[in-house]
């Protein structure tokens, strides 16, 4: 860990997912009504209910570490959100927190390398690649810029955008073929937020 | 893998978008399996309010239902049934140990796991026949 500078902390990570429950909640009808077009009409509900629940478990107690953090939004996502998304964007979170161990201070190169774990596991545990129209199309690109977080969240606005053109592989909107081109991926719109949401306290 | 505890039957959890498939389901293979002993069949569906969809809270009290130490098979629809559960599985303490995830169709799987965890099988056993459930073919 060489050159490298430890300096965020649990504080840090509480106030990203504080943005990034901002973020959905600012957005929650654009998200529901994107999903409205090629899925069941619910992320922007689901993901609100998710994020306000992880805010809530965050701010009754507090946790010593960034790891420590991410485990417990994580585990609170995929219990509390009802639809792929919670399982989803749950274990980006908790698998991010697992690498990131017991370290009271990280590097960025240390978030870096979490999220990369994190976007691996969602890959692992929902089988889909890049270009299957999912929130992948948005991570992927933007951790490989990491721990440039301002490219980053560039990275996944376009990425996220660039599922407009795609046919979905994957999940609900799968069924829907041809007809799922044309529309931008709820779950990749949701996770430009939350790369949005990292700049945004980074700086 | 180890044989059946002492006296304890594979449990078998259906988990589906809707309470009524689940429950349906549940009813349709315990009622095909028989009329001797009959492995814990517990279902697992839609939310905890009544509506569509995946939670993980009733996967979680399900599969701690159907546990008599012998494992327990979970069987799934689709979407965020098996991503739920998958994800519950990876947490590691979550799920009772012995809980699988069975590749199944839900419907056919169901009625086979049931049938097999029933005649004391082990996990591995009900795991083949629910998965053997693909090869029905209708046509």
């Amino acid at each position: 860990m060489a050159g490298q500078t430890a300096e965020r902390d649990a504080a840090f990570i509480v106030e990203w997912l504080r943005a990034s429950t901002e973020a959905v909640r600012a957005e929650s009808d654009r998200l529901t009504e994107l999903d409205s077009a090629i899925g069941d009409a619910d992320h922007g509900t689901n993901m609100r209910r998710g994020f306000t629940a992880v805010m809530t478990t965050l701010d009754a107690e507090e946790r010593a570490t960034p790891g420590g953090v991410l485990l417990v939004a994580g585990r609170t996502l995929v219990s509390t959100v009802g639809g792929a998304s919670g399982p989803l964007f749950g274990t980006l979170l908790r698998r991010s927190g697992k690498a990131l161990g017991e370290a009271e201070r990280v590097s960025d190169e240390d978030v870096r390398d979490a999220l990369r774990a994190g976007v691996a596991a969602v890959g692992q545990l929902g089988g889909a690649a890049l270009g299957d129209k999912t929130m992948l199309d948005a991570l992927l690109p933007a951790v490989a810029e990491l721990p440039d977080y301002a490219a980053a969240a560039r990275a996944a606005e376009e990425g996220a955008k660039a599922t407009i053109p795609l046919r979905a592989h994957k999940g609900r909107a799968s069924y829907l073929g041809e007809r799922s081109v044309g529309h931008e991926d709820p779950g990749a719109a949701s996770a430009a937020l939350l790369l949005g949401a990292l700049f945004q306290v980074s700086r | 893998m180890t044989g059946p505890a002492e006296g304890g039957m594979v449990g078998v959890v259906l988990v589906s978008h809707s309470h009524e498939v689940a429950t349906s389901v549940a009813t349709l293979a315990s009622g095909l399996a028989g009329k001797g002993r009959l492995a814990p069949v517990v279902p697992a569906g839609g939310t905890p309010d009544g509506g569509l969809g995946t939670s993980s809270e009733l996967i979680t009290e399900a599969a701690w239902r159907a546990d008599q130490g012998a494992g327990v098979a979970i069987l799934v629809d689709l979407g965020s049934a098996v991503l739920t559960v998958r994800a519950l599985l990876a947490e590691g303490d979550v799920l009772p140990p012995g809980a699988r995830l069975v590749d199944a169709p839900l419907l056919e799987g169901a009625v086979a796991a049931v049938l097999t965890a029933s005649t004391g099988a082990d996990l591995d056993a009900v795991e083949t026949a629910a998965a053997d459930a693909w090869d029905y073919r209708k046509v």
